[in-house]
């Protein structure tokens, strides 16, 4: 028996910051003291607290340290895991009680997780993915073991309805209903379809429940399988996602070595086989018929709909697909009751939803809250607000399917069916801040640009609609706009909106929109005023030296990339406009004395 | 595997060996003094004999953790054992065999082992 345990997050975030290294000289220093049989590495998925990574706790404690580098390892063994001393340097601020760290806060009690309800994350930095033992501890394939033995397929079913759970990949149709209608369709032979190919820019709950808790997937994919009565499944995972597809190929072995994947599970007439799917990251494989027709070996191009893939799905056969975060949930509601679960969220949306935050917020990473919570709660208490005392001014959600929504709207709730109302959509989970330095044109701009690249070019309107919407968009951030483009602008949005043929396209001009609407000001201010107010776009921006204020120390003048400044020492200096490139150089330069600036 | 018990075999088994991940309030915790005064008196063999005994026992709600030197040197090794809602007993000059009998006394049966604590060393 370990008498101490030290979890590593091994997430996407932290192991790009170098925990992979930190687990290697643990283990090395461990060894050298003679403490490799006392004390236990595991290498988990993600904690969350993304922008803190690398992160490190250490059991029994629940020591919670933070951004923990290799040199600090020698430390954290001599002192804390042989002697017994928390090494507080390395403490996360929020873990720490008063000034000195005596006293430490377990993880659930500091203000980043306190407000957070886990349910699709409940394992994703709790346990080591690449053990089953582990997740059968938690309660793993518990539920899939009940379902097979008590209930009927129809019953899981009516579980699933009644719990309320909706599609967490962005649409938000309702899971029971899904089922329900995959069940409802006879062949011989029908599919589960797992959707793992998460492509907004920000959102990366889907990747961090893969390599956090793969076995809940697998897990959740058989109770599927048995309710609709499919042998078969597929996760369609993006290649880009190395850990999780490594950490889901480890776990779909162990459930196989285990028979709770394969034949007759846990003794009954109930199969089931699971294959993984590479996909090479094209957004608009996250649509369910261009997903399906990738599985299937072609390019990932949408086709109409009906027929729906619950009739006409994978390989021809009727296709129940749902979004890892929403599989996630489903061990849960069986364990614990449709009843338990709805007792989180709003009347319309029931349940927890898992945030990615990003941009510009303190605490950036992962959350899952239950439905309802407002926004303010989610970026002030949780998230901690914007970095250097910003101003809040918009949160995107729904990544480049989604809106804005504005600081007026920080206390409204978010649910489905509010985002919607607001011309928002709650899309993958994608949150990401923006302060009062982001140019809301600028971001339109951003997003567009992410569809314009990831249209597939079957249908015209996403096609040819998105390129000449970022035209408009790309006049106007140069100032070269008149306020017929705003009305073409609008129009074609909403042409675009009616007319594509997939979600990508329907829901692209969304940011455009969405801007629009709240922030229609800017973009007037762009195209009347030929001005950006948060000065953001360079075309529109000039910098100007205070002659009241200039020392004529010269140090702008000599960082000028292109000699644009001109003036005497001692004496105030002067930017020449035709020759400036915008650059920003002068006045970072010009720190002390800020005489330099831009508008 | 085929039945569900064998499931919550694998289940218990397990999670025995991860109590010390769970939330520790409510927890019996031995800690042992672990500063460089009592690691030259041999604390850590006394630590891994609370370990390997509070395992063989299967005694749940038991944590053994370290701490840094109590302060009185001359009676290292130190033990103090905080049960919840009870004062802590403190063992001094511990060795492996010490341990064990705290484990079954003490934490099994509930009765301190008063001739190894300090107020039994500095009367």
């Amino acid at each position: 028996m370990y008498r101490s345990h030290v979890l590593v997050c091994g997430g996407t975030g932290c192991t790009s910051s170098n925990s992979g290294e930190i687990i290697a000289e643990l283990e090395k220093q461990l060894k050298e003291k003679g403490l490799e049989n006392e004390v236990k590495v595991v290498r988990t998925g993600c904690f969350g607290l993304c922008a803190l990574g690398p992160i490190m706790v250490v059991y029994p404690e629940g020591c919670f340290y933070s951004e923990v580098k290799v040199e600090d390892v020698p430390e954290i063994v001599e002192e804390h895991l042989l002697k017994g001393r928390i090494v507080k340097r390395l403490l996360c601020e929020d873990a720490k009680h008063d000034e000195s760290g005596d006293h430490i806060k377990t993880l659930n009690e500091t203000s980043f997780y306190s407000k957070q309800e886990r349910v699709a994350l409940r394992n994703c930095g709790v346990i080591d993915p690449e053990q089953i033992d582990e997740y059968i501890a938690f309660d793993g394939y518990q539920a899939l073991a009940k379902c097979l033995t008590e209930y009927t397929p129809q019953q899981v079913i009516d579980i699933v309805t009644k719990s309320g759970l909706r599609g967490r990949g962005g649409g938000g149709f309702p899971t029971g209903k899904k089922w329900s209608l995959g069940a409802a369709n006879q062949a011989d032979q029908k599919y589960v379809v797992c959707n793992a190919d998460e492509g907004d820019p920000g959102a990366f709950m889907d990747r961090s429940i893969l390599e956090g808790d793969p076995h809940c997937i697998i897990e959740a994919m058989e109770i599927c399988g048995y309710a609709i009565g499919a042998t078969e499944g597929y996760v369609y995972v993006r290649a880009e996602y190395p850990i999780a597809v490594q950490r889901l190929q480890i776990a779909i072995k162990q459930a196989k070595e285990y028979g709770l994947l394969g034949k007759n599970i846990f003794g009954t007439d109930f199969c089931f086989d699971l294959h993984i799917r590479l996909g090479a990251g094209a957004f608009v494989c996250g649509e369910e018929t261009a997903l399906m027709t990738s599985i299937e070996g072609n390019r990932g191009e949408p086709r109409p709909r009906p027929p729906y893939p619950a009739v006409k799905g994978l390989f021809g056969k009727p296709t129940t697909e749902n979004n890892v975060e929403t599989f996630a949930n489903i061990p849960q509601i069986i364990l614990r009751g449709a009843d338990w679960f709805a007792s989180y969220g709003t009347e319309g949306s029931k349940g927890t939803k898992v945030f990615a935050l990003g941009g510009k917020i303190k605490n950036t990473g992962l959350v899952e809250i239950p439905m309802g919570t407002t926004l303010r709660e989610i970026v002030e208490d949780i998230g901690g607000g914007c970095p250097n005392g910003k101003k809040f001014k918009a949160a995107q959600a729904g990544g480049p399917s989604g809106g804005c929504i504005p600081a007026s709207l920080l206390d409204e709730q978010i649910d489905y069916d509010n985002l919607t109302s607001i011309g928002c959509m709650m899309g993958s989970g994608g949150l990401i801040v923006m302060d009062e330095d982001s140019c809301m044109v600028d971001i339109a701009k951003f997003f567009l640009n992410f569809t314009v690249d990831e249209s597939c070019g079957k249908c015209s309107p996403c096609r040819i609609g998105t390129k000449r919407m970022l035209e408009i968009l790309d006049k106007i951030t140069e100032g070269k706009a008149t306020m017929e483009d705003l009305d073409k602008l609008e129009e074609l949005a909403h042409y675009i909106q009616e007319n594509s043929l997939c979600g990508l396209g329907k829901t692209a001009p969304n940011p455009v929109l969405a801007t629009l609407r709240f922030f229609r000001d800017e973009y007037i201010a762009h195209i009347k005023e030929k001005r950006c107010p948060a000065g953001v776009c360079k075309a529109l921006l000039n910098y100007y030296i205070d002659p009241d204020k200039c020392i004529g120390c010269s140090l702008c003048a000599r960082a000028c990339p292109v000699g644009a400044i001109s003036g005497q020492i001692k004496s105030p200096h002067v930017i020449d406009h035709n020759k400036c490139i915008k650059c920003g150089a002068c006045m970072d330069k010009c720190k002390k004395i800020k005489a330099i600036s831009k508008r | 595997m085929k039945t569900i018990e064998e499931l919550m075999a694998i289940k218990q088994k397990t999670l025995e060996k991860m109590t010390v991940r769970e939330d520790q309030s409510g927890f019996t915790r031995v800690v042992v003094g672990m500063a460089t005064c009592g690691i030259a008196a041999g604390a850590r063999p006394v630590m891994n004999a609370f370990v390997d005994e509070i395992e063989k026992r299967h005694l749940q709600n038991v944590t053994v953790s370290q701490t840094g030197c109590i302060g009185m040197c001359q009676f290292e090794p130190i033990v103090e054992v905080f049960e919840p809602g009870k004062e802590k007993v403190t063992y001094v000059l511990m060795n492996e065999e010490k341990a064990r009998k705290v484990v079954v006394d003490h934490l099994v049966n509930g009765v301190p082992v008063k001739e190894y604590t300090v107020g039994a060393a500095t009367k």
